[in-house]
């Protein structure tokens, strides 16, 4: 019962990192890493679920009937290139940004958010929305 | 190790430090892959996380700036609140789950079974992920092909590329001569390396998207170590745009031949005298289509970040 599950509290620790990263982090590049890492963890989640114990890769060879689970394999695969897809889009919206802004610290882009915006409290900032 | 690294980019201020240890992570990650028999996921993410997104992130980080500055210590409580109560609450959950590697878990008796059993002998080729991934599940696969063409399209109309025009002086001597011979060694042997993942992911681990990163790594090691100008001669930016999108265009078009010879949407059974045949036929194509799309994808995004920067090679 208590190791069982160990794989999974890994899997959750990462996550609970790069989340961590991602909120409580300033620099936009960072936060992207924190956001990877997020995802990394969520690909070992489905992998840690697909593996059975005594299985082999799931390439069919002569001999062995029992394979893991191929399919999400399959799907993780196919997310990690979108994954490098999606943060290669915010890593070029991160130099627009240094470029509009001269700096790509959140709290200083905020900042200048509410000086253009004659000081208003709250203002939003749009450079979190890259969404998964 | 995986926790280790994470706590140390947690805590880092460098941000070339935390990059590199992000290339590290996931190049564990993918070890950690192996272990679980995930040996095409492990594959794709050693050759991606390790090697294309750090060039990026770095890339980027020559734009804005290597160190981050210091930071007040308010508003540090509050996010570990959150996240530890979120994790909390995951730990819980996972209470119910089954435990690891089960086989009589719930994921294991609908689908999969199918799909361990009969595709070897309906598509007739060993490796199950391909199978899945390009015949069962085709329709996702093209999917994931048309997100990356449009990042690619999105990246291009955020930054575009600046083609270098100044050719760089040939008579002096390169700034990194030892680097420069070993990358002349290394990219044959890159590409045919590209090339056999390209055509032998039917049967070992590999295929289109793991083929495509391998290639672009092959033109990207060659900009890195030349220049950019002999790189984009090399790998016109103009061909590469043409290219990715044909490569999505041979996807559909396969597609569009299957409901032309009297199957449905990419069943690819009609295309050859037995349906076995077909399927191989069918594979070789779409896997030839997102190999062609992802390598000219990465390319671009490359050349569209370091032609950014204006201390770049």
């Amino acid at each position: 019962m208590t190791l069982e599950h160990f794989n999974y509290w890994v899997v959750i620790f990462l996550m609970m990192a790069g989340f961590y990263i991602l909120i409580s982090g300033n620099h936009l590049i960072k936060k992207i890493i924190g956001l990877n890492i997020f995802q990394t963890s969520v690909f070992m989640l489905y992998i840690s679920m697909g593996k059975v114990s005594g299985g082999t890769a799931p390439i069919a060879i002569e001999g062995v009937s029992n394979y893991s689970n191929p399919l999400p394999h399959v799907l993780i695969l196919t997310a990690i290139v979108v994954g490098i897809a999606t943060t290669s889009l915010a890593l070029a919206l991160v130099i627009r940004i240094k470029e509009a802004y001269g700096t790509v610290e959140e709290d200083e882009i905020l900042e200048m958010d509410q000086i253009a915006d004659h000081g208003e409290p709250d203002s939003d900032d749009s450079t979190e929305g890259d969404s998964k | 190790m995986l926790v280790f690294t994470t706590v140390a980019i947690v805590r880092l201020r460098s941000l070339f430090a935390i990059i590199m240890l992000s290339g590290i992570y996931s190049l564990l990650s993918a070890n950690i892959f192996v272990v679980l028999d995930a040996v095409d996921v492990a594959f794709t993410e050693a050759a991606v996380g390790a090697g294309i997104s750090t060039v990026l992130m770095l890339a980027t980080l020559g734009i804005t700036g290597h160190e981050m500055k210091q930071r007040s210590k308010k508003n540090r409580i509050l996010p570990l609140l959150v996240v530890t109560i979120t994790g909390a609450i995951l730990i819980y959950g996972t209470l119910d789950m089954p435990a690891f590697s089960d086989a009589t878990a719930p994921i294991h008796q609908h689908v999969a079974p199918r799909y361990i059993i009969d595709s070897p002998i309906e598509i007739g080729i060993p490796n199950m992920v391909t199978s899945v991934l390009a015949s069962y599940r085709g329709y996702d696969t093209m999917g994931e092909v048309i997100v990356v063409f449009a990042a690619l399209v999105g990246v291009l109309s955020l930054i575009g590329i600046r083609e270098a025009k100044v050719p760089p002086n040939y008579a002096e001597i390169p700034a990194r001569p030892i680097l420069q011979v070993m990358a002349k060694f290394m990219i044959p042997f890159i590409i045919l390396f590209a090339l056999y993942v390209q055509f032998h992911g039917d049967f070992g681990p590999g295929g289109g998207f793991q083929a495509g990163v391998i290639f672009s790594v092959a033109i990207i090691l060659y900009t890195l170590t030349f220049s950019q100008y002999d790189g984009m001669r090399l790998a016109p930016p103009k061909v590469l745009k043409v290219l990715a999108a044909i490569g999505v265009l041979i996807y559909g078009g396969t597609g569009i031949w299957t409901l032309l010879a009297g199957g449905t949407f990419l069943n690819y059974s009609v295309l050859g005298e037995t349906s076995v045949s077909g399927q191989h036929i069918g594979i070789l194509i779409i896997e030839f289509g997102v190999g062609l799309t992802v390598a000219t994808a990465m390319m671009l995004l490359f050349f569209a970040f370091v032609s950014r920067g204006e201390n770049n090679p």
